[in-house]
């Protein structure tokens, strides 16, 4: 029988791997996923998991020990955030170029300089081409629920690219929240036994990892790794409604979307802001107002087609970024869905807001003033630039 | 013990195969078949991105039949230990089977990858007691690269980036001393080694495969491309290092120094230095001070290693 249980996303997400039951986790503690770290060292030594905990001195050190362990055939996990996701950037590449099913939960947090542990996507925005599938969760369910999923769809036989499940320190990471873990018989046999692919440990087949290429056949070696991150975009959804099965929970999409059947305008944003924006949302459809709201789940593979197709009707869209795009014209997210949209014939008009850095809160005001913005700007088109919410100066 | 005729070791199973792309003279190879070669149990190597990986994994080939692993530059040790931790998880499962639970790890690199940017990967694997051998071919440089200086280059060598000019004469500090480093990490075994003393490796190797935990195996390498040396020569030329006691030849048994070869006659540090062409400004009368002062450091490293000899036997009884 599954249960509902009072917890934090961290703990949460320590839950979903204490079932998962990883034959390696090699670790290094961060705010704000310290505690995911710290709660599963307890299920180890309470002897709750088969799990051989590696707790390495760095995350470099986590990702390359994660390497060596998951081309040794098994199942892997690792847990980290902000300056320890960019310090296991080098091994992130190469763990996608081994195409290795190793499962990762980043803490989003903002960067180093100046020092912030509070949330935002800078971190994983940053590694975004890493070669990882990425998946931003809205809350603690969706954090444990995507953690095991993601092992489902590394390992998936079409797909062999490690999973990055990205949750928002504190705000999801340390807030209580109302969590159905399901049995973990049923856990386990949604995941299924994990079958080794070239391990270093089959001493009857020798294999080599990570001879160098030369200009000859590198080209091909990248191209042939983007079919694989590609697959994920149709496997996330076939494991999603297998998922969906067992838990009575809506996993069937890529996105969630609210309103956009009959909207003019929408915001389109990631992660736990989309339940404040709800709010805000069905509170002004009362009045009339034709608006609506679409968050993005899988943000690599980015699901462009879908986007595109619950996009292009609309008049005017307002794409709130939740990383600084130094130096580049939009943050990550609105670049991603100005590019999808620019060969549709019809489309409408983009407008890119940056919000939530260092966990500047977004208040539903915020919200408010978006949608009035997205539908004035019906009437008298708005400059072209980058908006910036909640920002004092 | 330790015990092997010329027969039986060319009857070992050869792990690294002919045809790999090391420059001729090179040590690597030499030192790697030695080490290999006393054991038959089944290995998997972790190597760090330098010559020896490039050497002999070139894609679509491979010199080697036993599974090998290249990531990266300065993470051999953490990989090995990701290895070895995935080994331990499924052996406990019951997931292993006949000769994959006689499985031995090793990881190897260059003075690159392990005396700078790979020290902190290994020193913590070391740390975490993971049951694996670390051996780390020392030439001296970043070779691969083209010989740029290491914290292994010894003072006053010209490198490219120590060059020799008006202002300055080649590298001005001393060499890092990794093997006292990795000796106080008390970790089970930690030995000094050269391949031109065969046996003495080989049984440093035996006794590193055996070792209850993390063994560590610094091993002089002669790289005839960037020391400007003759390639026919490069073991005679390793042996003047072990001769001057420029590099002594040592283990650290749980915790005992014992020094496995004492040189006949302590040669002075000029026979180590006059055949390589790295050193060749510093036999201008002008760079005599350069000499003296890595001879007074050699004798000082020495005399250390004997003292520490001597108070560990001590402690032994």
């Amino acid at each position: 029988m599954s249960k509902k249980l009072f917890l934090n996303g961290a703990d949460a997400v320590a839950e979903a791997m204490r079932q998962i039951n990883p034959d390696v986790v090699a670790a290094y503690p961060i705010t704000p996923t310290t505690h995911i770290v710290e709660k599963f060292s307890k299920f180890v030594a309470d002897g709750k998991v088969k799990t051989e905990f590696v707790t390495v001195e760095s995350e470099h050190s986590a990702m390359s020990a994660c390497i060596g362990a998951s081309a040794s055939g098994g199942r892997v996990m690792t847990a980290t955030a902000s300056q320890g996701l960019i310090y296991m950037a080098e091994a992130l590449f190469c763990a996608s170029g081994f195409r290795l099913p190793i499962v990762l939960i980043n803490g989003n947090r903002a960067l180093s300089s100046p020092l912030s542990i509070h949330t935002d996507h800078s971190d994983s925005m940053a590694i975004r081409d890493s070669g990882f599938v990425q998946v931003y969760a809205k809350n603690a369910q969706e954090a444990y629920d995507l953690t095991i999923q993601a092992i489902r769809i590394a390992e998936h036989k079409d797909v062999r690219t490690p999973v990055m499940v990205c949750i928002e320190g504190f705000q999801n990471t340390h807030t209580l929240d109302s969590v159905v873990v399901e049995d973990d018989e049923v856990v386990k046999k949604f995941l299924g036994e994990f079958e080794p692919v070239d391990s270093l440990l089959d001493i009857d087949n020798p294999v080599t990892y990570g001879a160098a290429v030369k200009p000859d056949f590198f080209f091909e070696i990248k191209r042939q790794q983007l079919e694989g991150i590609n697959c994920a975009y149709d496997v996330m959804k076939s494991v999603g409604e297998e998922f969906e099965k067992i838990t009575g929970r809506d996993y069937s999409k890529v996105y969630e979307e609210y309103g956009l059947e009959d909207a003019d305008v929408a915001i389109v944003l990631m992660s736990s802001s989309y339940s404040t924006a709800l709010g805000v949302t069905e509170n002004m459809r009362e009045s009339g107002k034709k608006i609506g709201l679409l968050r993005p789940k899988l943000f690599r593979p980015f699901p462009d087609t879908e986007i595109v197709e619950k996009l292009k009707g609309l008049k005017a869209v307002a794409v709130l970024d939740r990383s600084m795009p130094q130096g580049a014209k939009y943050g990550p997210l609105c670049t991603e869905i100005v590019t999808a949209l620019f060969n549709v014939g019809k489309r409408p008009k983009v407008y890119n807001f940056i919000h939530g850095i260092g966990s500047r809160e977004t208040y539903p005001s915020h919200y408010d003033e978006v949608f009035e913005f997205l539908l004035s700007s019906l009437d008298e088109v708005k400059e072209d630039k980058l908006r910036f919410l909640n920002l004092n100066e | 013990m330790f015990n092997a005729n010329l027969k039986k070791l060319s009857q070992c199973p050869t792990r690294l195969e002919a045809g790999h792309r090391l420059c001729p003279g090179c040590g690597i190879s030499v030192i790697m078949r030695q080490i290999m070669s006393v054991t038959d149990n089944p290995l998997v190597i972790s190597n760090a991105t330098g010559c020896f990986e490039i050497c002999t994994g070139a894609y679509p080939y491979t010199a080697w039949n036993v599974p090998w692993i290249h990531s990266l530059f300065g993470n051999a040790a953490s990989v090995i230990a990701g290895v070895e931790a995935m080994h331990k998880s499924l052996e406990k499962q019951g997931k292993l089977s006949g000769d994959q639970k006689k499985t031995l790890f090793m990881a190897v690199g260059g003075d690159g990858g392990t005396y700078d940017i790979g020290l902190q990967a290994l020193s913590g694997a070391a740390e975490r007691g993971h049951k694996f051998v670390y051996v780390c071919f020392d030439n001296e440089g970043y070779m691969n690269t083209g010989y740029q200086r290491s914290g292994a280059t010894p003072y006053g060598a010209f490198t490219t980036t120590s060059q020799v000019g008006e202002a300055h004469t080649g590298k001005e500090q001393f060499r890092k001393d990794l093997t006292m480093i990795m000796a106080a990490h008390n970790i089970p075994y930690v030995a000094q080694s050269s391949p031109s003393n065969h046996f003495d490796l080989m049984k440093k190797a035996d006794k590193a495969f055996k070792a209850d935990g993390p063994a560590f195996i610094n091993c002089l390498s002669v790289c005839p491309t960037s020391w400007k040396t003759d390639t026919q020569t490069g073991l005679k030329i390793t042996q003047t290092a072990v001769d001057t006691c420029f590099w002594p030849l040592y283990e650290v048994e749980n915790g005992v120094f014992k020094i496995t070869y004492m040189p006949k006659e302590k040669l002075p540090i000029i026979a180590w230095l006059e055949n390589q062409g790295r050193f060749k400004h510093l036999l201008k009368p002008e760079n005599q001070h350069i000499i003296d002062a890595l001879q007074k450091e050699v004798d000082t490293r020495w005399q250390k290693l004997i003292k520490l000899e001597e108070a560990t036997a001590e402690d032994d009884k």
